[in-house]
């Protein structure tokens, strides 16, 4: 069974961190995954970076700058996540824009992906009706979930469809927003949080963009299954020791 | 038809809409709206009336005696330059803010490369009085100034775009980011053929009354509306599509889109995306772009501000692809060269991007008595500092 698949089975309130490969420095990825993992996250997404991220607010733009800048692709990130299932045990996905994958061949990406123990990915600009012509059968057959967005402003109907379409998980993204914007829950983010929990959805979901500590989380936690943490994150690993960052960063929502 | 848009938003392998589920209640919105809207008798007469009494149109089409005697062919040139702002890009924006105007949005916003779209955006919602933001490149800012002042004077936020090249591609993503980041009052006027489906179709819509008016005035000054070659310079593509639109059919007038560039196609500092470029997404469509083999978007180079961007629009790649369409590039120095001679040659100080299509000339071969129209797509006063330090005036 898909790792995603089994630890929306056994665990509530799931906290998924997000980061940008190949930051602070070139050879970190590996090291951040397995610290995070000590440190209880449930499941990773890996940021594999593209020189215009349009969906990206300024720090995960800054990281993927850097990370570009000191040489990463997707060809050396499948080199460094060659071993990643000898230290790592939670799902894992991929999160990127399309034309890296495009470029890196859609068979070749999703082949990578499985060969190296990647349980599904997130690209953000590929539309869903792409999705179901040309690339469903090639994730499937790689037994990889594609995971898609939805914001305050999609439609029931879209959402329906994505549902049947996929089979992670849904991101919510709290409100419309480029990465990095804070969460303010008031009452229209709580109705459509509640309007999304009430459609019984085939599909676990997940709360993203502007989760930043212990109280935001809890509250994404009352309306989906976990909730997604990324900018909070990036900042909090950009100087200094990757454990010790890690283990600091991750006691807030542990406690 | 064979070259225009599909039920898909397709032309052929190009096009679509690569953007995020945030940008896609906006865009399937203009995408069920767009040709309703524009077919509707009200919208046309509106749209023509500005046209004729704002814009200045139809703008004329002028036989370039000396420029003719150089080259041995009757050069016509289609006179977007005197457009009022100067240049083919307020056709685009007054259709676009009379259709966002009909969907009811409040706020505007564009990117901007030489600043000729950034003012016809301003310009459209002054005189429609919506609030306007413009995103720029600081390069862009720098070396168009004359523009970010009369935009500001227009009442418009000119905010600088300070990442990546500091260019017309980094401006197009921070507006991007701002549609993300206001869903629901604000409409993006894209200034080119590119962007997701149907930008890319209905700014085509709006430009080609270009080449509506250059076939009535070929009638009338010629006798045949169909010249032997059409040129244009291709940034995004809007001037060139407009110029192109209504000959695309017309299988025996050769079509010529003239690319930047910059330094040479080998020197590193190019922008010339047919030559240099490969399929690709960027900006929301499937088209050709310059980028590395890992797919990151390489960074362009052009004098002119305005062709400064590593992709062209997906119905170009298109007309690429097929042959339909030459595509040939233009180096820095050559199209400086153009502006000045068709300064001395006509009187008229065209943009170096008009410039390029111009420099094309130069390496044409005509038998004699060919018809050729060349887009002037704009007028050159925004670049007189650069053509004042080049030939050191
Ligand atoms: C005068 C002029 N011509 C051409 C262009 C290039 O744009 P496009 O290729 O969309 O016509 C610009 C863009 O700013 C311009 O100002």
């Amino acid at each position: 069974m898909n790792r995603i698949k089994q630890l929306f089975e056994e665990k509530k309130n799931i906290l998924s961190i997000y980061y940008t490969a190949g930051f602070p420095n070139i050879g970190d990825t590996i090291k951040i995954a397995e610290a995070l993992e000590k440190s209880g996250a449930d499941m990773l997404e890996i940021g594999f970076p593209y020189s215009d991220p349009v969906a990206d607010g300024p720090v995960i733009q800054a990281s993927s700058k850097k990370s570009l800048d000191q040489g990463m692709n997707l060809k050396l990130l499948f080199e460094q996540l060659k071993d990643l299932r000898k230290s790592v045990t939670i799902p894992v996905l991929l999160m990127g824009y399309v034309n890296p994958v495009l470029q890196f061949g859609v068979k070749n990406f999703c082949k990578a992906c499985a060969e190296v123990g990647v349980d599904g990915c997130i690209v953000p600009d590929l539309p869903m009706v792409e999705y179901e012509e040309f690339y469903k059968g090639c994730f499937e057959e790689h037994n990889l979930s594609n995971v898609f967005l939805i914001t305050p402003q999609t439609a029931d109907e879209r959402i329906h469809k994505i549902d049947g379409l996929t089979n992670g998980f849904i991101y919510l993204l709290s409100s419309s927003a480029t990465t990095g914007k804070n969460l303010e829950v008031g009452n229209t983010t709580e109705n459509y949080f509640s309007r999304i929990k009430n459609m019984n959805l085939k599909n676990p979901t997940m709360i993203g963009f502007g989760i930043s500590d212990k109280q935001t989380f809890d509250k994404a936690c009352s309306y989906a299954n976990g909730a997604i943490i990324g900018t909070a994150f990036v900042k909090a690993i950009e100087n200094g020791n990757i454990e010790e960052n890690v283990s600091e960063f991750m006691k807030k929502f542990k406690s | 038809m064979k070259y225009k848009v599909n039920e898909k938003g397709y032309y052929g392998d190009f096009g679509g809409a690569y953007i995020p589920e945030m940008l896609y209640p906006n865009v399937e919105e203009l995408r069920q709206n767009y040709l309703k809207i524009i077919d509707d008798a009200d919208f046309q007469k509106e749209f023509h009336q500005l046209m004729k009494d704002y814009v200045g149109r139809p703008s004329p089409l002028y036989l370039a005696n000396r420029l003719s005697a150089r080259y041995g062919a009757n050069i016509f040139l289609k006179r977007e330059d005197l457009n009022h702002t100067g240049a083919h890009k307020i056709n685009n924006t007054i259709g676009q803010i009379l259709l966002a105007e009909k969907l009811g949005k409040k706020r505007i916003i564009a990117e901007t490369g030489a600043g000729q779209h950034g003012v016809a955006t301003a310009t459209v919602c002054a005189l429609r009085n919506l609030e306007c933001v413009i995103y720029m490149g600081e390069v862009d800012i720098e070396r168009q100034a004359p523009n970010v002042a009369r935009m500001k004077m227009l009442g418009a936020k000119v905010v600088p775009a300070s990442s990546g090249s500091k260019t017309l591609k980094d401006a197009t993503n921070e507006a991007m980011r701002d549609w993300i980041n206001n869903p629901v009052d604000t409409h993006y006027i894209i200034g080119s053929v590119v962007g997701p489906h149907p930008y890319p179709d209905m700014v085509a819509i709006f430009q080609s009354i270009i080449s509506e008016e250059t076939k009535k005035q070929l009638i009338e000054q010629t006798g045949n509306d169909q010249p032997d070659y059409v040129l244009a310079c291709v940034g995004g593509g809007s001037n060139a599509m407009g110029m192109f639109y209504h000959f695309m059919e017309d299988e025996n007038v050769k079509l010529i889109a003239v690319e930047a560039a910059g330094k040479g196609v080998s020197s590193g500092f190019s922008a010339a995306t047919t030559y240099l470029g490969k399929e690709g997404v960027l900006h929301g469509s499937r088209s050709i772009l310059m980028q590395t083999d890992d797919g990151q978007v390489v960074e362009p180079h052009s004098v002119s501000a305005g062709l400064d961007y590593p992709g062209i629009g997906p119905q170009h790649a298109h007309l690429f692809k097929t042959g339909r369409g030459k595509y040939v590039s233009i180096t820095d120095e050559e199209s400086l060269d153009a502006g000045l001679l068709l300064t001395q040659l006509e009187g008229i100080i065209p943009a170096i991007e008009s410039a390029h299509a111009l420099a094309y000339l130069e390496k044409m071969e005509f038998k004699g008595g060919e018809n050729v129209v060349v887009c002037l797509s704009g007028r050159g006063d925004k670049d007189l500092d650069t053509y004042i330090k080049y030939f050191k005036l």
